[in-house]
């Protein structure tokens, strides 16, 4: 007789597969605004359900733990439920054998101290402290609340100005948000349930590809009201303010320190990932909004003193963008072909592509920006390109497709090496990068995992460039001086984005939160253009010119997510013309008829439901 | 050898002794429940946790080996407190119906309460629809689950030391429970009702139905040896009022306090019975009743049988055969007997074990 089997493919392990695939997708789309002592209970519950039942900790102590949890949730416990928790917790850490039972109780332990003020105004006062209720996911997890089941629905129904205009309403940038954004907005897409997240990103790149943005005129600006605004910085943030607070009626200076507009959309983003023509589209209707006026090569801080423009205008907004790539203090970083990814794309975006030819190209960090200057190398024809970098390749902060087409581009990632030294030739260039292996350690206070030196000979990477992406900087001290506090160079503001004791100043993007998204800086652009105009003494309400288009019936069949396609690697890395390939119509109209509608659907007709 | 430091203690023990050992050996007693030595050392109850100098976690010792320069506190605030938390979650899930518990008076979980100061549980408890009801229709055992801490000490006792793997654990997770093999279909199950569960158990959950009929510190014990097979395993008797009540397994060369149903169950009911003979009888042909004789009459009278049937019939024609619960003694006797008054070599016993 048999006494030894092959697993079961129709056992419960295998059947439970799908079924924990779709808790983990449950767990994922979590909607924003959700009481955090429901999501501790969830996990509580989690964990109680994993337990195999051996220990008393674990098997009798994590249901206990949850029945005192859901007694602060109904109301019925007091203070002393809160020390019970942590007493029997604490134990549950100490005694629990595995780490379904200690690590649950880190869980609620770590809760408990993370949402302090929460657990007390739910045992005080019965109610989740704060502004606490279900949002639609999108619209509120876009930094600038765009509202986006109304612009999918209009797409929809193939009125692509229309979307172009109910985007508008809360973001002037659409063509670019259509092309680089990173779209926060379709992590936990409701959708995600049944299928995959609606391609938000996609939908608005169909819509801009349609019509361009400046085709579309924006709304009528206001009547005048003769008060002058000076906005500092004519990148995403800049020109987002800049545009609401012409449409309110301002007159508006935009003094920008390149020859044209964009920041880091025009001088970080190489073209390939935008197209410049495609960026003047979204200038052109913003600079029709009202009466903007811009100058150019305008040095404000070195030039022109900021007093100066301070005195002169009713407001100041301050958006000069985190310009200057960081140096890393490496021996021989003086050599000659030694440069800061962000200066090498900025003199790209300035029309000038550096011939690399027969040069072999090592850049040095893991995010985005590092990305964008390998693949621009490429592009200036270099023999090869590598990028290398101190953690994990897991642990880039750059997106994974970029990552990806970096490396479908031919770019090799050299993970686990820190940079030691640079070697340097007879004429003073550098000829190598000398990095020392790393091998990865234990978390750091951030949650990142951190290296450490490895036991291994430091290694020589011959090169005759080498690009640093290793973060930028802001050039604060201008502002500083004149009065703006900052703190390690980026200036503090409160979520007004108003300058404490500098009444009239306001501040906001990347100066103001280093390093980020377009959207972000968009974000803060609009929040400073209202509150400019309520300091000014004006409550704007700005019109839009579509309509929400009314509901039809969810689609309930599940169906992929198409994703936008690019031109091959072999082709594309030859030139800085755009990746991307458009949608389909059919492919456009079929992810727009995934869209559930959640501003109608749910908590979305609910007052307070929609961000405003 | 490894040198450690238990309360401040300085203990050398083999290596591969766990804390708990090493403990003992220098006389410092930790509390202990689902403990049993190599039969049941999963450390489920989490009651015997230490401190150790330099662990984050307070690690059971009845499964941790010592290290080399251990510092241990075997009863540290954080332990005591530790172990309160322990007991109070066990008592939730634990019918407190001391007064009828056949356990009570010998029940490990009421000692190690007491000593605790654990009177009363501080939750309600999560297991009352979790558990199934009572199997009772066992003729000697009995199961009762709200009683049962979930120890295991009865599940490996019942695979490791008697091999029957006839109890088992039902259901997984949260709904985890003892299957007990005492329900209707008891005869249909791989249990021999051997009782060494029942022994294990440190509760009232599984017990020798016979256990209510007395409270423990009534009784005093008696070491005996089993008078069934040759095995000779140990036994304490348990006496009440000069009675033989129960049977526990004592730690014996051959037993190592196991016993199969027959020592446990058939050796001790017959000494107060009132069907047993406690004095020569003698059939009254005419009543065809028995009565009351002497020993010489009744003795006189079987061996004058016997010696009529040998000088009739010759030797071979009587037999002798020894009980195996006899001793040794006996059985030479009674082989003697045979071969020298029957004048026969037809003598045998039954001890086949």
């Amino acid at each position: 007789m048999s006494k030894i089997f092959l697993a079961d493919p129709k056992s419960c392990d295998v059947k439970i597969g799908r079924l924990l695939e779709k808790f983990e997708t449950k767990v994922k789309v979590y909607p924003p605004g959700t009481c955090p002592l429901t999501v501790q209970l969830s996990l509580l519950t989690a964990s109680k359900n994993q337990t195999c039942g051996k220990c008393v900790p674990c098997r009798d102590g994590l249901p206990q733990l949850e029945t005192l949890l859901k007694s602060i949730l109904e109301g019925d416990a007091t203070m002393e439920t809160l020390e019970h928790m942590r007493r029997l917790a604490t134990m549950i850490r100490d005694t629990a054998d595995c780490a379904i039972g200690y690590q649950s109780a880190i869980e609620v332990l770590q809760g408990l101290d993370t949402f302090r003020e929460e657990y007390e105004s739910h045992i005080k006062d019965h109610v989740c402290p704060g502004e606490m209720g279900q949002k639609v996911p999108c619209i509120n997890l876009c930094p600038a609340h765009v509202d986006i089941p109304a612009y999918i629905a209009l797409i929809g129904e193939e009125d692509y100005a229309g979307a172009i205009n109910m985007i508008r309403k809360d973001n002037p940038l659409p063509t670019a948000c259509a092309m680089i954004c990173e779209h926060p907005c379709e992590q936990r897409c409701r959708r995600n349930l049944i299928d995959d997240s609606i391609n938000i990103r996609g939908l608005k790149k169909y819509a801009v590809d349609q019509i361009a943005a400046d085709k579309v005129a924006v709304p009528k600006a206001n009547k005048s009201t003769g008060k002058k605004v000076a906005v500092i910085g004519g990148g995403p943030a800049g020109m987002t303010a800049a545009y609401f607070l012409g449409l309110m009626g301002h007159k508006v200076t935009i003094f920008e320190r390149q020859k044209a507009l964009g920041g880091m959309l025009r001088y970080g983003i190489p073209n390939y990932r935008f197209p410049k023509d495609r960026l003047d589209e979204d200038i052109r209707a913003i600079l029709s909004a009202g009466d903007i006026e811009v100058k150019y090569e305008a040095k404000i801080g070195t030039e022109i003193p900021i007093e100066e423009i301070h005195k002169e205008y009713d407001a100041m907004f301050v958006a000069i963008g985190a310009q200057a790539g960081k140096r890393l203090r490496l021996e021989g970083s003086d050599a000659g072909n030694v440069e800061s990814a962000v200066e090498m794309l900025d003199r790209i975006g300035n029309g000038n592509i550096p011939d690399y030819t027969g040069k072999n190209v090592v850049v040095i960090g893991g995010g985005n920006v590092a990305m964008d200057a390998a693949r621009s190398a490429v592009r200036c024809n270099a023999e090869d390109v590598r990028i290398v970098y101190r953690r994990r390749q897991d642990d880039m902060t750059a997106l994974d497709t970029e990552i990806e087409s970096a490396v479908m581009e031919g770019i090799e990632l050299l993970t686990l090496k820190s940079p030691k030294s640079i070697e340097k030739d007879a004429e003073g260039n550098c000829s190598a990068l000398i990095v020392q292996p790393q091998m990865i350690g234990p978390y750091d206070r951030a949650g990142r995992p951190s290296p450490v030196d490895a036991k291994k000979d430091p290694e020589r990477i011959p090169c005759e460039v080498i690009l640093i992406a290793v973060g930028q900087d802001i050039v604060s001290r201008p502002f500083e001086e004149f009065g703006m506090e900052a703190e390690r160079g980026v200036f503090k503001a409160g979520l007004d984005t108003a300058v404490e004791n500098l009444p009239g100043v306001f501040v906001g993007g990347d100066c103001a939160t280093g390093p980020a998204t377009a959207i972000r800086a968009i974000a803060a652009g609009k929040v400073a253009a209202h509150n400019i105009d309520e300091y000014l003494g004006y409550h704007h309400k700005l019109n839009c010119e579509a309509t929400v288009p009314s509901p039809k019936e969810n689609n309930r069949i599940p169906t992929g997510r198409a994703n936008i396609t690019e031109r091959p690697a072999y082709e594309r890395k030859h030139d800085f013309e755009h990746v991307e390939n458009p949608y389909t119509h059919e492919e456009a109209m079929q992810e727009a008829g995934r869209c559930l509608r959640c501003d109608h659907f749910g908590c979305g007709v609910l007052k307070g439901g929609r961000d405003e | 050898m490894i040198n450690l430091k238990i309360d401040g203690i300085q203990a050398e023990v083999q290596e591969g002794t766990t804390i708990l050992e090493a403990a003992r050996s220098v006389g410092i007693r930790i509390p202990t429940l689902c403990y049993l030595k190599e039969v049941n050392e999963i450390g489920s109850c989490r009651l015997c946790v230490v401190e150790v100098e330099g662990m984050d976690k307070l690690p059971t010792s009845c499964n941790t080996l010592v290290k080399e320069g251990m510092v241990v506190q075997t009863m540290s605030e954080r332990v005591v407190e530790a172990r309160k938390m322990v007991l109070d979650l066990l008592l939730s899930n634990h019918h407190r119906g001391c007064f009828y518990c056949p356990q009570n008076g010998s029940c490990e979980l009421q000692d190690v309460c007491n000593e605790y100061g654990i009177e009363e549980t501080s939750y309600l408890g999560t297991r009352k629809k979790i558990e199934r009801p009572a199997k009772d229709s066992h003729p000697f055992l009995s199961y009762q689950p709200e009683l049962c801490i979930h120890c295991q000490r009865c599940v490996n006792t019942c695979a490791k030391m008697t091999g029957r793997h006839a109890i088992t654990l039902g259901k997984t997770g949260m709904f985890n429970i003892i299957e007990a093999p005492f329900g209707e279909d008891w005869d249909m199950t791989l249990c021999e009702s051997c009782g060494n569960c029942a022994q294990a158990c440190p509760t009232g959950a599984i017990t020798e139905k016979r256990k209510k009929k007395y409270r423990t510190w009534e009784t005093k014990k008696v070491r005996t040896t089993c008078p069934h097979c040759a095995t000779g395993c140990q036994l304490d008797l348990i006496v009440k009022d000069n009675r033989i009540v129960d049977v526990e397994g004592a730690d014996g060369p051959s037993n190592h306090g196991l016993l199969c149903v027959k020592g446990r169950s058939a050796s001790f009911d017959f000494v107060d019975s009132p069907e047993r003979i406690r004095y020569p009888l003698i059939k009254n042909k005419e009543t065809g009743e028995f009565e009351r004789a002497t020993w010489d009459e009744a003795l006189d009278l079987v061996a004058g049988k016997f010696t009529e049937i040998r000088n009739n019939y010759g030797g071979e024609a009587l037999a002798g055969f020894a009980c195996s619960r006899s001793t040794n003694e006996d059985v030479y006797m009674l082989q003697k007997m045979v071969r020298t008054a029957f004048q026969s070599n037809n003598t045998d016993n039954c001890a086949r074990v």
